[in-house]
């Protein structure tokens, strides 16, 4: 009824390709983008932009970034975390390094580091699939954050071991450290976010991304059609650490501020985002958004309900929003193993003939 | 081996032209199994060439080793007249080689576009920052290669399917999908291992077409292993039989038909 693709026909490949096919879900695309750039800033303040919006939107880059690797080449990595780490500490050195050049280009080459030390621990991905490949990435990790805790060079002699975020601004408006408006930490986040989301997306579409797949699904008939397992692998490797490092990066310097690596990127940390792309949906842009929201938001909003709804304990309800937390993936996973964006894309193919369904 | 580079032309009024590739003396063995055993044959340009052979002869092997996915210890393959050092399988797609596999191998988390398109692959070549941006080059790029592409769907008659993921499709249809697949690289030399494999009649019919259509089309070459052996007869321009790695019999269908070696493998004789 309100969801209809009635006469609307494309003429062209190029339209065939478009990202949203369907007139409806392009506007509906634009109506959040707007609201998001031009509705939320206005009204948001720090409860909101450090509890849900910040979180959400930087978690989305790291599950991008591992929904790239895990779900769209098919490399199972337990070294997010490790990645998040080097981009964080690439932009701590770097900003204390050069600090007249901008935050922005900073981040990017965070990123660029991070690409850099993925291909480095992706090489195994060369001999070995799966679970072993797993245990090599969480080499990465445990490595990582000892690096980063051993050797004083990378948190520049500080006594405390902590780095953080010095004061930056883009275009005159403070972005990190202590003075920054909820706002402006919103705004870079998003503007990120956005263009991750869209290079992610480009990628994955095109001829590289079909190379990812064809590795996934079957790497063997993968080769013989001519798919060179070697860059797959490690470009897979260099975008999803790019992303990661990028997530890192932010999470640091515009998110926490200030960190302490084995608190702030542990092996939690790994699990957590691999939890969102499982959650969200494998090799799925859209799931990426979806499961960084759902495990942001879940637990605000059960200690919102728990503490401020029944009136509970705060220290129950933070234990007992684990127990629910847990419970809830399980039997999520056991309803939709394919991810929430598959329950959307179920809940569209539903709402194209609803409610006349002959 | 006198007539090496004469072309002729067929009754059916096809050409078939010079020797596009040559197997010379392959042993392939496997630890003390010897797979293959010293087999010399070659692929003219243009014609249909059937590998057959009771269960275990060693044709898939044969095949694997064309494509580059086993390297034999022994003897040479020629490509066009030259020699071809050892490749990975990657390498000797973009030399024009496709294949299909005896059981469907392909993409199954993909859409049947996407799984043709990967066949594609070898010819697209705009760098991963283009594709990021997907601005100019890449885009153009991508829309030349999926007009081609929807040809081949076209030409395969799988136009209603074209979005739907490959895991959800029947059995024939997947199998038409992975001869899309080989035949959207245009290659020079098409492999197909069993294409009929546990098809009715109707479907092998509608493949024989396909297949014929592709070499008569396209002037694709194209090595077929097959059991059936009615589609083999018919389809053929030449056949290699393989009994036991070794190599039985080659030459027409009906010089086959006759060889006493072929009629002892296929109807069993004791081998001694």
């Amino acid at each position: 009824m309100f969801y209809r693709e009635a006469g609307d026909f494309n003429t062209s490949y190029k339209q065939d390709n478009q990202t949203f096919p369907i007139k409806f879900d392009r506007w509906r695309y634009y109506a959040v983008l707007a609201v998001a750039f031009g509705v939320v800033p206005f009204f948001i303040n720090d409860y909101w932009a450090n509890a849900v919006f910040v979180p959400f939107l930087i978690y989305t880059i790291a599950a991008i970034g591992l929904n790239i690797l895990t779900g769209y080449c098919g490399q199972l990595s337990l070294g997010t975390g490790g990645f998040m780490a080097v981009g964080a500490y690439a932009v701590y050195k770097l900003m204390t390094a050069f600090p007249d050049v901008s935050i922005v280009i900073h981040v990017i080459l965070a990123g660029g580091i991070t690409a850099a030390v993925g291909v480095l621990f992706g090489l195994p991905s060369l001999r070995i699939k799966g679970f072993y490949l797993a245990v090599a990435t969480l080499a990465a990790q445990f490595f990582l954050v000892w690096l980063f805790n051993r050797v004083p060079w990378f948190y520049n002699y500080s006594a405390s071991g902590q780095i953080s975020a010095p004061e930056r601004t883009v275009v005159g408006v403070a972005v990190t450290g202590a003075n920054t408006e909820a706002w402006a930490k919103y705004m870079i986040s998003l503007v990120f976010v956005v263009a991750c989301a869209w290079l992610a997306r480009n990628l994955t579409r095109g001829t590289i991304g079909r190379k990812w797949m064809a590795i996934r699904d079957m790497d063997i008939a993968a080769e013989i059609i001519g798919v060179n397992p070697l860059t797959a692998k490690l470009s897979a490797f260099a975008v999803s650490s790019f992303f990661v490092g990028i997530s890192g990066a932010l999470f640091f310097s515009v998110y926490l501020g200030a960190v302490e690596v084995g608190e702030a990127f542990g092996i939690q940390k790994s699990f957590l985002v691999l939890f969102m792309i499982i959650i969200g949906g494998l090799g799925s842009i859209f799931g990426s958004f979806a499961g960084a929201a759902f495990l942001v938001l879940l637990p605000v909003l059960l200690k919102n309900t728990l503490v401020g709804g029944f009136g509970w304990a705060t220290d129950l309800a933070a234990h007992f929003e684990l127990v629910i937390v847990g419970g809830l993936i399980i039997s999520f996973l056991i309803m939709e193993p394919h991810g929430l964006a598959q329950l959307w894309r179920v809940a569209k193919e539903k709402l194209r003939l609803w409610p006349f369904p002959h | 081996m006198k007539d090496t580079n004469e072309s002729r032309v067929t009754e059916d009024g096809r050409t078939i032209g010079g020797i596009l590739m040559e197997m010379r003396n392959i042993t392939l063995r496997f630890g003390g199994v010897v797979a293959i055993k010293d087999i010399s044959f070659d692929i003219r340009e243009g014609e249909i060439r059937a590998i057959i052979g009771p269960n275990g002869a060693g044709k898939s092997s044969m095949l694997n080793v064309i494509s580059g996915f086993y390297h034999p210890q022994e003897g040479d393959v020629f490509f066009r007249g030259e020699k071809r050092p050892a490749m990975k399988p990657y390498q000797v797609a973009n030399m024009g080689i496709a294949r299909t596999f005896q059981n469907i191998a392909l993409f199954e988390g993909m859409s049947v576009l996407d799984n043709i398109m990967t066949g594609r692959l070898t010819h697209m070549k705009s760098g991963m920052l283009a594709q990021a941006i997907w601005w100019g080059k890449a885009e153009r790029e991508e829309i030349e290669n999926r007009e081609l592409v929807e040809r081949v769907i076209d030409f395969l008659e799988i136009q209603a399917i074209r979005k739907t993921p490959v895991g959800r499709l029947p059995y024939g249809l997947k199998k038409r999908v992975e001869l899309g697949r080989a035949l959207a690289s245009e290659p020079k030399l098409l492999l197909l291992d069993e294409p009929m494999a546990g098809m009715n009649v109707e479907e092998k019919e509608d493949m024989s077409r396909f297949i014929l259509d592709v070499n008569d089309e396209f002037g694709t070459t194209i090595a077929l292993i097959e059991h059936d052996m009615g589609v083999v007869m018919d389809l053929s321009d030449r056949v290699v039989v393989m009994d036991y790695g070794k190599k039985i019999g080659d030459g027409t269908p009906e010089e086959v038909r006759n060889n006493q070696d072929v009629i002892d493998a296929y109807l069993g004789v004791a081998h001694d």
